[in-house]
C-alpha cells in the first residue's frame, strides 16, 4: 500500500516506491509517502518490519536499492547538504562513553558546522535537563540520561527534519515529557518528523500522519484527521493480522 | 579541501581525547613494545649477531605489531554505541572521516615510536649520533603508510566477529613493502652508512605514503556503504 497525502506546503521528505534489500530480502519494499514542513509521520509496526531500515535510508546511512527518497528535494543518498538538514535520534545513543555530554554534543555541533557551538551546546543540554551533568563522563550516566544527551546531540544543529527511532527508549516520565514537548515545539517551528515507536499513544500524540509497517510495506497509512487514538490500537492489530 | 582537513582534524582530536582519557591502547602498545625489545635482546646471542644488525629488524617488528593494537581500537571505539552512525549521518565527507582516523592513528604510532626508539637506543647501546634526525624522518614516513593502510583495514574488519584476527591478516601483507623500506634504511643508518645511501629508500617510502594515503582515502567510502 502506498499513499500520498495532501500537502500543506512543498514536501520536505519525499519517498517514492522506495525499496531497500539486503542480499535478496527486501527490508523496505515499495514504500511511498511525503511530508511537508511541520508534519509528523508516526511509524508503527512489529520488530523486523523495516522501520529502522527506512529511517537509515532517510538519514543517508543506507542507499536505496530502487525507488527514490528526497530530503528538501535532494535525492538520497545526497551529499553533505542533505545530511546537514537531518537530525537522527536512535535507540543507540551514538555517544562516546569516555567523553562528557558537553564534549559529545560539542563534537556533533562542530561536525554540523554550527556557529557559536558553545552556546548552542549549553542550550541543547539545558533543554534536556542535562546541563548540570554536562561535564560528567557519559559512561557514568544512566541509560535514560544518556538518551537525553543523545537527543541533545541530534538537535544541536536545529535540523529541518528529525528522524527518531524509538526515541523514548530508556527515558523516564520526565524525560519522555521533555522529549514530547521538544518534538511539539519543533513541529510548531516547521520541523518535519518521522518517529518510529511501539508506543501508539506517544506516536499518535505527535502525528499528523500514521503508518503501520509490516514486512517492509505500509499496510495502513492515514492522515491524523482520520486517526481516532481510542480505536487505533484495534486497527493496528487488525492491520497486522490482515497484512502480516 | 579546507573543509575536509578541518573536519578530519575535528575527528582526530576527538579520537585523541578519548585515547588520552582511557590510555588503554597506548599503554598496551608501549608495554608491548618495551617487552618486545627486552625479549628480542635476550633471545639473541650478542656474540653471534651484533646489536647493530639486530636492532633494525627488532624495531620494525615491534612498531608493526604495537601499531596494530591502536589501529584496531581506531574503529572499535566507534562501535560501542553505534557512534559511527552519528558521524556518517553528519555532513562530513567520508574522506574526511578516513583522514581524521588516519591522523589520530599516525599520532598514536609516532607516540609509541617516541618511547620505543630511545628505549631501543639504550637497550642495544646504539651509536645514533648524527643519524637520529634521518632515523626519525624514516620512522614518521613509515608511520604514515602504516596508519593509512591500518585505518582502512580497521574500518573493514571492525564489523566482523573476528576483527582482532582479521585486521593483522588483512593489513600485514600491505605493511610489508613499508616495513622492508624502513628496515633497510634504518639498518644502513645504524650501520654507519652515509645518509645519501638511504635516499632511495626514503623516496620509496614517500612514494608508498602518497599511493597508500590516496588509495585508502578513496577506498574508505566503500567500506561504510551497506
Amino acid at each position: 500500500m502506498s499513499s500520498t497525502i495532501s500537502q500543506s506546503g512543498p514536501p520536505v521528505v519525499e519517498v517514492a516506491a522506495l525499496t531497500r534489500a539486503f542480499a535478496s530480502r527486501p527490508a523496505v519494499a515499495g514504500v511511498s509517502f511525503s511530508l511537508a514542513a511541520g508534519e509528523c509521520l508516526a511509524l508503527f509496526g512489529p520488530n523486523g518490519a523495516g522501520k529502522t531500515t527506512l529511517l537509515r535510508v532517510l538519514a543517508g546511512l543506507l542507499k536505496p536499492t530502487s525507488g527514490s527518497a528526497r530530503i528538501s528535494g535532494i535525492p538520497l543518498p545526497g551529499g553533505s547538504l542533505a545530511r546537514s538538514r537531518v537530525g537522527l535520534i536512535s535507540h543507540h545513543t551514538m555517544l562516546y562513553d569516555a567523553l562528557s555530554p558537553r564534549e559529545n554534543v560539542s563534537f556533533a555541533a562542530r561536525l554540523y558546522g554550527v556557529r557559536d557551538p558553545r552556546e548552542r551546546v549549553d542550550s541543547a543540554l539545558r533543554r534536556m535537563s542535562m546541563l548540570e551533568r554536562a561535564d560528567t563522563p557519559v559512561r557514568s550516566l544512566s541509560r535514560g540520561m544518556q538518551q537525553r544527551v543523545s537527543i541533545a546531540r541530534a538537535m544541536v544543529h536545529s535540523p529541518q527534519i528529525v528522524l527518531a527511532d524509538e526515541p523514548y527508549s530508556g527515558l523516564d516520565d520526565s524525560g519522555a515529557r521533555a522529549l514530547t514537548s521538544l518534538l511539539r515545539e519543533l513541529l510548531s517551528a516547521g520541523t518535519s518528523i518521522v518517529i518510529v515507536t511501539h508506543n501508539l499513544s506517544e506516536g499518535l500524540s505527535l502525528a499528523t500522519h500514521a503508518a503501520v509497517m509490516n514486512r517492509g510495506k505500509f499496510i495502513r497509512y492515514e492522515s491524523a484527521a482520520r486517526i481516532d487514538p481510542a480505536t487505533y490500537a484495534t486497527l493496528y492489530r487488525e492491520a497486522l493480522a490482515a497484512g502480516g | 579541501m579546507g573543509d575536509i582537513m578541518s573536519s578530519a582534524w575535528l575527528i582526530a582530536r576527538k579520537d585523541l581525547a578519548i585515547e588520552f582519557r582511557t590510555r588503554t591502547a597506548f599503554l598496551s602498545a608501549v608495554v608491548f613494545a618495551l617487552l618486545g625489545l627486552v625479549i628480542f635482546y635476550f633471545a639473541w646471542d650478542p656474540t653471534a649477531v651484533t646489536t647493530t644488525d639486530l636492532a633494525p629488524g627488532v624495531l620494525w617488528v615491534i612498531f608493526t605489531f604495537s601499531g596494530l593494537l591502536g589501529l584496531h581500537r581506531s574503529f572499535g571505539v566507534e562501535m560501542a554505541d553505534h557512534a559511527i552512525d552519528g558521524i556518517l549521518a553528519s555532513p562530513v565527507s567520508r574522506e574526511a572521516i578516513f583522514l581524521g582516523k588516519c591522523i589520530a592513528n599516525l599520532v598514536f604510532v609516532i607516540a609509541v615510536q617516541l618511547i620505543a626508539i630511545p628505549a631501543l637506543v639504550v637497550f642495544y647501546n646504539l651509536p645514533l649520533g648524527t643519524v637520529a634526525g634521518p632515523l626519525l624522518a624514516i620512522a614518521v614516513l613509515a608511520a604514515i603508510g602504516l596508519a593509512a593502510v591500518g585505518t582502512l583495514f580497521s574500518a573493514m574488519a571492525v564489523n566482523t566477529r573476528l576483527a582482532e584476527l582479521l585486521l593483522p591478516m588483512l593489513a600485514l601483507p600491505f605493511f610489508v613493502p613499508i616495513v622492508i623500506g624502513a628496515a633497510q634504511a634504518t639498518a644502513k643508518l645504524i650501520g654507519g652508512r652515509p645518509v645519501v645511501e638511504v635516499a632511495a629508500w626514503i623516496k620509496l617510502l614517500i612514494a608508498f605514503d602518497i599511493v597508500f594515503v590516496a588509495a585508502c582515502a578513496l577506498a574508505y567510502p566503500f567500506t561504510v556503504e551497506d
